[in-house]
Order: C-alpha cells, then structure tokens, then sequence
C-alpha cells in the first residue's frame, strides 16, 4: 500500500504537536503503572489476563483494518488502550479464553462495525465487556481476594479454562486456602447482597486485607492527573462524573443513613473511578463542547448510583457509561455554545430542522406541493 | 347490481379525482352484494376448516394436557401412580373439580395422587411468586404423613439461564425439599413457621429454605410461592384428609 | 428442461434463495428473532410457518376471481387466521412442550407480513398450483433462515444441536445467546455474511467484464 502524496484536508491547516497517536501513547504509559499496581495485586493471573486481552484486540485491530473495514492504524495505540482497559474491568480470574472473546467482541463490535478509530459511538472497552456480562454472567461475577500467598507462582485455576468449557469453580479453590466463598465478592456485591460495609479508606488504597477489587483508586486519580495536566484529557468529565455521584450518593445518605452506604465508599469502590477517569473520557464517545462535558459527567454519576441502588446488579457504571455514549450526541446538540458576537436572543431556534439532503428528494417531491388528500372531494357538497 | 347506490356513488368519485391531474381514475367499486356473498363464502369455508381442525384434535389435545399434568405431578411425589383434581373453596372444605372450565372464585385447585394401591401418596398444588424476570411458578409435593413438602417442579419461569435456573439442577438447594416443615398451628388456621428462604448456608429450622449462592432472588421465589400456597391450601385441606384417603 | 419447468423451478427458488424472506426482505423478524433459541423451535416454526404459508396462498389463489379488491385484505385475513387455528390446535395434539416454547408466536403468525405479502402480490394473482409453489418457496425460504440463526444459537448458547451434547459435560454455555440481544448478534452476523457473498459476485462479475473489454 503506497501512502498519499496529497492530503487534501478542510482547515485549519496549522498542526499542533499533538496528534492522535501522541495522546493514545500517553495515555497508555499513564495505564502503565495501573495495569502494574493489578499485577502486583493478583499475580500472573492478572499479567495473563492482561496480555490475552490486549493481543485479541490488536489481532481484532490489525484484521480489520487489513481488509479495510475500518480506519485508522495499528500504531495509533487506541486498539492498546480498549485491550488495557477491558483487562483491568474483568476479574482478574477470568478464564482467558472468555478475555480473548471480550477484546475480539470489543474491537468488532465496539468499533469495527462504526468504522474505526473515532467513529465509534460506544467505549470499545465496555461494548466487550457488556457482551461478556451478558454471555458469561457467572464467570464475570466470581472475584477472589487480592494479596493471596502464592500468586506469583500460581495461577488462579479459573483463568486457565479450556476454551469453551466451564472454568474450574473457584469457591472450592478458596476453601483449600483457607478462606470462605465470601472472601471473593467484590465490597459492593457485600454491600447489595450482605449488608457488610468496607471502609472507604481501606478501598481507596486497596491496600489493606484480601480484598476483592480493582487497582487503587487513588492510583488512578493519579494517572489521571497527570493526563489533565498534560492536557491529554479533559479534566471536566471526571470532575462532573464524581461529584455528581457524590451527591447523588450524600443526598440519599443525608435521607436515610442506614439503608444507604456514605458517599464515600460509592466513589471508591467498583469500578467508578477507572470509569469516570479512562473510560467516559474516551474521545469519540464524550462530547465536546464544555458546557456538554459537565452533563454529560452529571448524567454518568447519576446513574452510575441509582443502578447500583435500585437494580438487580451491584455495579452501574459500565451501563451509565455506555447509555451516556448513546446520549451524548444529543448533549451535544442541546449544548451549542453561542458564536462570539451573537446575542442570547437571536440564538436559534428552539425546535430543530434537518436539512435534508438533496438525494433523498424525488423529483416529483421537489416540485410538489402538498397532496391535497383524496378522501375530502368526495364527501358530497352541501 | 340491483343496489341502487353502486353506480352513482361510483360516478361521484371520478369526478374530483380528475382535478388532481396525474392521478389515473379509479375503476368503478364493486357492487356490494359480491363482497359480501364473497365474505359469507370464505367465512363459511373457514368456520369448517377450523371446527374439523378442533374436533380432529380435541382428544389428543386433552390427552397430552392431562399427561403433562400427570408427569409433573408424579415428578414431586414419585410413589404416585394416579391422581384427581380437586378445588378447596374459600369457606373451608374441598370438592372433586369436574370439566375444563376455570375453579370457582377464591378456589384454590389441587391434585391429590394415590399410589399402585389405590392409597393417598400424597398431595400436589401450584404456587408463584415473582422471581427475577417473571412469575416463578412451581408445582410442590405434599405428604400428609409428615406434614411436609416432599419435592418441587418447576411449571414455568424465565429465569436467567445459568443462573435462576439452578434451582432446578442445584442438589443442596433440590435437598431442602425432601422434608419441608409445614405443620400448621393449632387451630389450623395458618402455618405455624412461615416458610421462607435464607441466605446461603445460614438454614438452621426445617421450615427455612436454604438459598443458592449467586440466585438469591430466585430462591426466594421459590419459598414465596411454597408459603403463599400452602398457607392459603392446608388450612382448607388438613380437615377434610381423610375424605382423600382412598381413591374414590 | 422444458420451459414451463424452468418456470416453475424460478418461481420455486425465488423465496428460497434469491427473495429469501429473512435475509433478502428482511421480513417476519419478530419470530426470527424470538423462537430461534433452538434448532427444534426453528425448524417447527419455519414448518408451521410454511404450511399456513402454502394452504393460504392456495385458497386465497383460488378465490382470487370472485374477491371484491375492497374487501380482499379481510379475506385473507379471514383465510390465514383459519389456517393458522389449524396449525395451532395441530401443535397442542403434537406436543404440549413445543407448544408452550413456540408460546404466542404460533398465533402471531396471522400477522406475519410474509404470508400477507404473498397473498397479495402473488396469490392474488396466478392460479393456485404456481401460487402454491411459490408460497412452498417462501416458506423453505423463511425455515432455511429461522434454522440459520437457530443453529449458532443453540451451539453457542446450551452447546447442543438438536438437544444433542456437542462438547460434553464441561460446556460454558453462551447465555447471552439464548437472550433477545443474541438474536440480534447472529441475525446481524448472517446478513453481514451474505451481504460479503453478494458484493464477493459482483466483484468478479466487474472482473470479467473488465478482462472481456480488454481482451477485445
């Protein structure tokens, strides 16, 4: 394939130095120590896991845009950061074969299927993700406990499932280290299912105890700190997304503190925070316009809460997300900024018009006037 | 063609419709009396497929219902070998349930099984209760001997596969139903313990319901639609038992 | 063969291959994307389907002279509803178990715009055995494109092909193919995949056409 000597693009024509490829590639090295930090938590499950899922996407990427699918490169890291991603919101035991379904399910249908890189509607990542939790809802519930003994050397017996087949159950595997099947739920299944309450202190290092979650949040608040600053991200998402969250999750507290959890282990515990900062900032998927930004993040955090209070599941934010993504390009439209110079009163109209294309009008259509209806002229005239 | 309308309500659609131009004009309605000899025809034809179709089918019909019925009552008590239909009524005291038609209301109908022998096996009765989907409806068996239920069967539900519809594979969950306390009180009025599911692993009478891991809502269901029916049921047919102690 | 053979075969294979009612018209999705849960339900409701498909045609084909068109749409109504009936209380004698797996879809297929289709664009207007042939067509047509979709969901979603154990005891099942959105997943893949089959012949037709031209 022989590049184009001639890009013929509409302006502006300055380049800036970040290109798309520039902010994918930091984004992954700010993944970098997460995926580290899980590693670090679970063992070479976890590393496996994490591996498996990011080649099945590139394998995805790289089939795709060889048949010219979809746009986009192999080197422009988004494809990396979807496999990451996906490997960091799946148990760190899920069986590797049901991984590789994820990244290939993410990559096809997340964004394969729109056209590729930035024409995606829905975060890849969570399109993979939504599939697997409807396909394999046993296995994507099934967590085990962080910081066990041997997990450098030993591989958490579900990850390795013949493909196809049921992985081993992982309860009888606690059991012979010593722990009960409880050890393994996530603190917000505790929380829905049990009424046991983690300390939100605890959660958001991950540090202490076997507990069963994800990497520390305040890890990646970090990482996504960094990404503001350099100005890889916007900041506006993730701040709109926890404070919204925060004040759902305060309001209901304020309202009965006994049957809600404090705001606090809402925002540390599961996946709110990974979501709020890597996920519902994707791009494509987020709008852009600043004022869009902040409802958009509102419209995540709330919902984010009232699934997780009101639905049979323990965790909301993938389905907040992804009902955000499917929202976000009408808070585009309602969020218009006005064009400098243009007074609120003159803005435009309230109800919207959609120019259509010429194409679709026949030439009877563009000619004609409106049919009058038939049934009229036949009543008889009085 | 004797309708004295047909033509002139013909004549009178032409007309307008020219001033539009380019529509071609309508030909002229069918006279009535043809539609509906036409309709009269075909209602005919189909009333008679449909009645031969009804009388061809009707006893393997009623035959494959009444063997469903069987099969899932000899499912929740194994030693029967046939059963009857009965309604306990709403002012106490049960009658044998005759025809097809639907119990009276506030009935509550139940199947009571007789072993090879002739003897009562056993009594089985419907219940549901909402579930994670839907309305979980289960058949339970239950022996008079004990005062317990003996086995369930699932009639319908839309459970989660893989998930809610463990309650019908799951042997420890299968296993709180071999010997289900329901006794009632005293004055026979109700239950003496509610039947009711717990928490995985945290049964300690035997009138609880040991839920599964992972299906808790379902579970729940099931020990729902045991209470409410048998709350509602013994109390009419502990008293009359020894009406159904032998076949009639 | 003699002309009004190969007629005939046209007409026959229209529905089946080239106007395939589910994946050319995309028509009659509601129980497509609802029975497909397994290869039996397919198979019984594509055959359900077609019978309703062919006595209907027959009948409507037949009466087609003496049908007033302001009346025509009851008639046929009238006419499918009855077969329909037929087909139901067959069903009820034949096993109570697939009936209640087939649920309300037996009788929505009065309201399957395949059979209202037919009848009107075409039994209305040959007489019956060319009608009935073509309705034979259709209705494999629309069984071939239930057991399409019917198959993938059954492996992938309980591991079995006609109840029977493929992989063995250990088989995870797929589960979200036996739910609505599988239905989607695999009628979507299957049309992507003949849509690939016809552009895939229309290429190497413009192929030809192209080497032809510069051959001459």
């Amino acid at each position: 394939m022989t590049q184009p000597l001639i890009e013929i693009r509409s302006a502006p024509h300055v380049q800036g130095p970040k290109s798309v490829e520039t902010i994918m590639r930091h984004v992954v090295y700010s993944l970098l120590p997460i995926c580290a930090f899980y590693v670090f938590q679970y063992g070479i499950s976890a590393l496996a896991s994490i591996l498996v899922v990011t080649a099945a996407c590139l394998f995805a990427e790289r089939y795709f845009v060889r048949t010219g699918t979809q746009a986009g490169r192999l080197s422009d890291y988004s494809a990396v950061i979807t496999g990451l991603l996906l490997a960091l919101t799946l148990p760190p035991g899920f069986p590797l074969w049901m991984g590789a379904v994820a990244g290939l399910v993410a990559i096809a249908l997340g964004k394969a299927l729109f056209g590729g890189i930035g024409f995606n509607v829905f975060n890849p990542a969570l399109v993979g993700r939504a599939f697997v939790q409807a396909a394999f809802p046993t296995a994507i519930a099934t967590y085990t406990p962080s910081f066990l003994a041997g997990r450098f050397t030993e591989f958490i017996p579900s990850s390795l499932a013949w493909p196809l087949m049921i992985p081993a159950d992982a309860a009888i595997w606690l059991k012979a280290k010593n722990l009960d099947a409880l050890a393994g739920a996530t603190p917000l299944a505790k929380w829905k299912f049990d009424g046991v309450l983690a300390n939100a202190g605890d959660l958001l290092t991950s540090l202490s105890g076997n507990m069963a979650v994800g990497p520390a949040p305040v890890l990646i608040l970090v990482c996504g700190a960094y990404l503001a600053l350099r100005r890889f991200m916007d900041w506006r998402i993730p701040l709109a997304i926890i404070g919204s969250a925060a004040l759902t999750a305060w309001l209901l507290y304020a309202f009965d503190g006994v049957r809600y959890p404090n705001p606090f282990f809402m925002l540390f515990s599961g996946g709110l925070i990974l979501g709020a900062v890597y996920m519902a900032t994707d791009m494509a998927t987020s709008p852009v316009t600043p004022k869009g930004m902040w409802v958009y993040g509102a419209l995540i955090g709330l919902l984010t809460v009232v699934i997780r209070y009101y639905s049979g599941l323990p965790e909301g934010v993938m389905y907040a997300i992804l009902i955000a993504n499917a929202a976000s390009p009408l808070i585009e439209r309602i969020t218009q900024p006005v064009p400098f110079g243009r007074g609120v009163l003159d803005r435009a109209k309230k109800r919207a018009t959609y120019p259509l294309n010429p194409g679709y009008i026949s030439r009877e259509e563009a000619s004609a006037v409106t049919p009058k209806k038939r049934f009229l002229p036949k009543k008889p005239k009085k | 063609m004797t309708e004295p309308s047909g033509p002139s309500v013909s004549a009178s659609r032409v007309i307008p419709i020219a001033v539009g131009g380019a529509t071609p004009p309508v030909p002229p309605a069918s006279p009535t009396a043809g539609m509906i000899r036409t309709l009269g025809l075909v209602s005919a034809i189909c009333g008679l497929i449909i009645v031969g179709a009804y009388e061809g089918t009707y006893d393997a019909v009623a035959a494959n219902k009444r063997i469903a019925t069987e099969r899932a009552v000899f499912k929740v008590i194994p030693a029967a070998k046939s059963i009857a239909e009965y309604v306990a009524l709403p002012g106490g005291g049960i009658e044998p349930r005759v025809g097809a038609g639907d119990t009276a209301p506030g009935g509550v109908k139940f199947f009571a099984a007789y072993d090879a022998g002739g003897k009562l096996a056993g009594i089985a009765a419907e219940g549901g209760a909402k579930g994670y989907a839907d309305t979980v409806r289960i058949m339970f068996g239950y022996s008079p001997d004990c005062q317990c239920v003996v086995g369930i069967g699932v009639v319908a539900m839309r459970e989660t596969p893989g998930i809610g519809d463990k309650i019908i594979t799951d042997k420890n969950f299968l296993a709180n139903f071999t010997a289900l306390d329901v006794k009632l009180k005293g004055d026979l009025s109700a239950l003496a313990n509610e039947v009711r599911a717990v928490k995985h692993g945290a049964k300690t009478s035997p009138w609880q319901v040991d839920a599964i891991a992972g299906a808790t809502i379902t579970s729940r269901a099931v020990g729902r639609a045991i209470n409410d029916s048998a709350q509602v049921l013994l109390p009419r047919l502990v008293p009359n038992l020894d009406k159904l102690r032998s076949k009639s | 063969m003699n002309p009004s053979a190969a007629d005939t075969w046209d007409e026959f294979m229209e529905g089946v291959w080239r106007q395939n009612p589910t994946f050319v018209m995309i028509l009659g999705m509601c129980p497509t994307l609802a029975v497909t849960v397994s290869v039996v339900n397919a198979l019984s409701m594509g055959i359900s389907t077609m019978l309703v498909l062919i006595a209907s045609c027959g009948l409507v084909s037949m009466m087609r002279n003496i049908t007033p068109k302001e009346v025509r749409i009851a008639v046929y109504i009238v006419i499918i509803a009855t077969f329909v009936t037929v087909v139901d209380y067959a069903i009820q004698a034949i096993s109570l178990a697939l009936y209640d797996a087939l649920g309300a879809f037996i009788q929505l297929i009065v309201v399957n715009c395949i059979i209202l289709g037919r009848a009107e664009a075409h039994a209305a207007k040959n007489p019956p055995l060319p009608a009935m042939i073509n309705a034979a067509g259709m209705g494999i047509g629309f069984t071939i494109g239930l057991l399409a979709l019917g198959v993938v969901r059954e492996i992938l979603g309980a591991g079995t092909l006609f109840g029977v154990a493929l992989f063995g005891a250990g088989f995870q099942p797929w589960v979200i193919m036996v739910l609505p959105p599988g239905g989607f997943f695999v009628l979507g893949a299957w049309l992507l995949f003949f849509s690939w089959l016809e552009r895939r012949k229309l290429r190497r037709q413009q192929a030809k056409l192209v080497e032809a031209t510069q051959n001459a």
